[in-house]
């Protein structure tokens, strides 16, 4: 479709079955959440549009692999970044130390 | 506060552009001829201050539009309409 802006433009196209089962909400998906909202309130990012911007900014193919939270943590490092809030190279260090941490603990 | 351009009844058509920024219109609306339902207030406008151009607040207003003109072979009931909120500047008059 010529006037779809983002993977997300899709309201009246087939869109196949609805997947209805339920799911808990993860801890990791409670801490983006509460890092969203925390970046919100100190004023890091201006608007939940700012993520909404991120978001729609994502490939089709990041988009239609990635849950709903990961879409919100791709948006918000990506904002982040963009604002100069944390560079690339920090949020390269983070990812590589968590990643270590869980290896040791098994979990990854 | 701003006098709105349109007044009630006024037929609309909505702007048919894609601006590579979140904007709050959906493709499907986009192009599509409707009637202001309501007069809404003002809103801070995505689009700007995303740019990073302040969020200046911008008309709101509730439009209709019959879902046969929106969706091809639509077969529900005569009289369904779509009432979608869109921004002043994304609105044209018809004449």
């Amino acid at each position: 479709m010529s006037k779809s802006w983002g993977p997300h433009d899709i309201g009246g196209q087939e869109g196949g079955p609805i997947d209805l089962s339920e799911h808990d909400t993860a801890h990791w998906e409670w801490q983006i959440d509460a890092m969203v909202r925390l970046s919100l309130s100190k004023g890091l990012i201006s608007d939940f549009a700012e993520l909404r911007d991120g978001i729609e900014h994502l490939t089709q193919e990041d988009y239609d692999s990635c849950t709903y939270y990961e879409r919100w943590a791709k948006s918000l490092a990506y904002t982040l970044v963009s604002r100069g809030v944390v560079s690339e190279q920090q949020l390269a260090d983070k990812i590589d130390a968590v990643r270590a941490r869980q290896e040791a603990q098994g979990l990854a | 506060m701003s006098t709105p351009l349109f007044s009630v009844g006024q037929q609309v058509r909505i702007a048919d552009r894609t601006p590579p920024v979140h904007h709050r219109v959906p493709a499907y609306a986009k192009g599509q001829v409707g009637v202001i339902e309501r007069v809404c207030k003002l809103h801070g406008e995505p689009e700007k201050f995303i740019r990073g151009d302040g969020k200046p607040a911008q008309r709101l207003y509730r439009v209709r539009i019959p879902q046969s003109g929106l969706w091809q072979g639509y077969d529900g009931t005569a009289g369904d309409d779509l009432d979608i909120e869109i921004f002043e500047h994304w609105l044209e008059p018809t004449e």
